[in-house]
């Protein structure tokens, strides 16, 4: 789960990493009255979004005066902004950070994240900061300090000192970045988080190090146990469908296409995606229903799929092991009963009870076309769409 | 033969007496599965399914000679069930659970690399292990597969089982199949496996079936290249799946560029292995390879 860069910085300054003087503001009044209380004479607006790239996109500004200050709140709030990040729809802006102007030296990169190759946590490092990292990482793989920490052991001075002198840090830096790497890392492990980037790091005109941006991804597997993260959950920055995809507790991920699918496992979803690809169509979606499906879950499935109007067709492909195929089947003939789509649907059943569920779904009198394997049903369903 | 469980493998089940834990043994009885007892703190003394319950993994172990664990422990509570049955001396764990926190995995598998070298893990987030006929571990359908010759490794679960369909439909069966899980952090990986396959006599080709996200399966590509002479036939699922999206496995994403369907194909394809470009091909790829 990702959180918005002004909460990000609350959890920095919880954890003594220096972050510029700022605060939130929703509207452009609030805006001004921050930008007075925290004085100077020059300000940063910053558009809070779920998504990089937005100084490019005009998402971040600089105002010499507080009527600027109100003048860019007014602008950016209520639009959207659209980054290399975001969909051509952009994401909504519905609040800015209003921070003090900071006088930049020169600028880095830092980031902690969980290392698969390893099975450690890492931190990236790099002189070359403010620009996009994994072009660097492509580009100049030499500007990269990678180093990895052991969970057992932690991470040790010696290591923030390797990447101190690899930046090229002055003594008092080299501590600066020294408490600020065990200050992040503990953040990361107190709050189970996947990635923290701070991008740029920059040392100021005075030669101190400062987090001039902030990203925090959060593991989702973990928010049971950090409830006041949970609540930083922000449904405007994601898809629509996908917000009510997580109510109904089912893993759906948005695509361009028009065929839609349902269903059972990640892997067969993915692989359903790319046949129908593969048979000229164009998936609309990725929707994995899990292990326990009902036939409310099948419903849900179902009214989230017809919720967007691309969608010309529906391929259901289900191979039971725990799930019952007449489950699914009966899940089904409800769904198409009870959101009265006249779409053309392929359901393909395999596995637990396979005959019982095709027996109902051919009793049901629905115009539902049958399938005996993936390949054939997403034959079928791209030639419903397209004759 | 078959690898790592068999007939004679003796098993006991963490989380035994809660929902999950009681279906799935009984599937898993009702297959053959020599599942000799269970663990729920503070239950010893019960008997359930049967079976006794002991209170911790080193009880039972010590009661039952079991030295295979399958766990239905709650997330919240499932790295610690692991950490218990490496302690104990359980030496092939199979953890079910999905949703492990991250940060937890990483500890576990720090702690099996450092301490309890010996001790195999599969999953978590995971189907499981089965030998047709002989012994299954885990959630996979056991109608579906027969006893017989191709060896199948899967981070994927369905996807496992229309592997496992194939190769029963043309008649070449089963030797085992394992469902490694779909989270980033995890236990066995291909290599393990391949490496298994490859000594085992009695599977002939193998299986693997990869998904985007990581680079075990370039990984795997290079093994296969320097190690593995039999026939490999391998499918990659996630070939138009958007970068930077997780697609429902925890380590299904495309994330700086890598990790993508095409470079694992690719990869896969240099180090001299078949690829189904379709998962329905899987069945009909092993069958050419094998005749």
């Amino acid at each position: 789960m990702n959180i918005h860069e002004y909460q990000a910085k609350q959890l920095f300054k919880q954890y003594g990493i220096p972050v510029p003087n700022g605060q939130a503001a929703f509207g452009a009044d609030e805006a001004k009255q921050l930008a007075q209380t925290l004085g100077g004479d020059a300000w940063m607006v910053k558009a809070q979004v779920h998504a990089g790239g937005r100084g490019k996109a005009g998402g971040v500004k600089r105002a010499d005066s507080l009527d600027k200050v109100g003048e860019i709140t007014q602008a950016l709030i209520g639009t959207q902004l659209v980054t290399h990040q975001t969909g051509a729809h952009g994401q909504p802006i519905n609040g800015v950070l209003i921070e003090n102007l900071t006088a930049i030296q020169s600028e880095l990169y830092l980031s902690l994240l969980v290392d698969r190759a390893t099975n450690r946590v890492a931190v990236i490092a790099s002189r070359a900061g403010g620009m996009d990292i994994e072009a660097v990482a492509a580009e100049t793989p030499e500007k990269i300090i990678h180093i990895t920490i052991d969970p057992i052991i932690g991470i040790s001075a010696y290591q923030c000192r390797e990447i101190a002198f690899a930046l090229g840090l002055e003594a008092e830096q080299r501590k600066e970045l020294t408490i600020m790497l065990f200050n992040l890392y503990r953040l990361f492990l107190d709050k189970d988080l996947s990635l923290v980037e701070i991008n740029p790091l920059i040392i100021t005109n005075d030669g101190h190090l400062l987090a001039l941006d902030a990203k925090i991804n959060i593991d989702d597997n973990a928010l049971y146990r950090h409830k006041d993260l949970a609540a930083l959950y922000d449904p405007s920055q994601e898809d629509e469908k996908e917000h009510k995809a997580r109510e109904f507790d089912l893993n759906y991920v948005a695509l361009d296409g028009d065929i839609a699918c349902m269903v059972n496992g990640a892997g067969l979803a993915m692989a359903t995606m790319d046949v129908i690809k593969m048979r000229g169509g164009e998936p609309a979606n990725f929707l994995d229903v899990g292990g326990g499906t009902t036939a409310e879950k099948v419903t849900g499935a179902f009214k989230i799929i017809l919720s967007d109007p691309k969608v010309k067709a529906i391929l259901v492909n289900i191979f039971g092991g725990i799930v019952r195929c007449d489950l699914i089947a009966e899940g089904v003939i409800y769904a198409i009963k009870e959101t009265g789509t006249n779409l053309p649907v392929v359901v393909r059943l395999e596995g637990t009870h396979v005959d019982k569920g095709k027996a109902l779904l051919k009793e049901s009198g629905l115009a539902v076309i049958s399938a005996d394997n993936l390949d054939e049903a997403a034959q079928k369903v791209v030639k419903a769409v397209k004759g | 033969m078959s690898i790592l469980v068999n007939a004679d493998s003796k098993v006991i089940c963490q989380g035994f007496t809660g929902k999950q834990g009681t279906f799935h043994s009984e599937q898993c009885l009702a297959y053959g599965t020599k599942l000799v007892g269970g663990v729920t703190p503070g239950r010893a003394g019960q008997t359930h399914l049967g079976l006794p319950v002991f209170n911790t993994v080193r009880d039972a172990v010590s009661a039952t000679g079991a030295s295979v664990t399958m766990i239905y422990v709650p997330a919240p509570f499932a790295a610690d069930a692991i950490l218990e049955a490496a302690d104990a001396g359980i030496e092939l764990i199979v953890c079910i659970t999905e949703g492990i926190p991250v940060l937890d995995m990483l500890k576990v598998k720090t702690a099996l690399t450092d301490h309890y070298p010996q001790t195999r893990l599969i999953g978590p987030n995971c189907p499981g292990i089965i030998t047709p006929g002989a012994c299954k571990i885990g959630i996979m359908p056991g109608m579906i597969h027969r006893q017989g010759r191709i060896g199948i490794v899967s981070r994927s679960g369905t996807l496992t089982y229309e592997a496992v369909a194939e190769t029963s439909a043309n008649g070449l069966g089963q030797s085992t199949c394992i469902g490694i899980g779909g989270d980033p952090i995890h236990g066995m990986n291909f290599i393990d496996c391949l490496e298994l396959f490859q000594a085992d006599p009695q599977t002939e080709g193998i299986v693997l079936v990869g998904e985007i996200g990581g680079t075990d399966e370039e990984e795997a590509a290079d093994y296969i290249k320097a190690s593995v002479t039999k026939p490999v036939v391998a499918y990659i699922a996630g070939v138009t799946a958007p970068p930077g999206k997780r697609m429902g496995h925890a380590g299904a994403i495309i994330s700086g560029g890598k990790g993508t369907a095409a470079d694992k194909f690719a990869a896969l394809k240099a180090a001299g292995v078949t690829l189904a470009k379709n998962p329905t091909e899987i069945g009909q790829r092993i069958f050419e390879c094998l005749n």
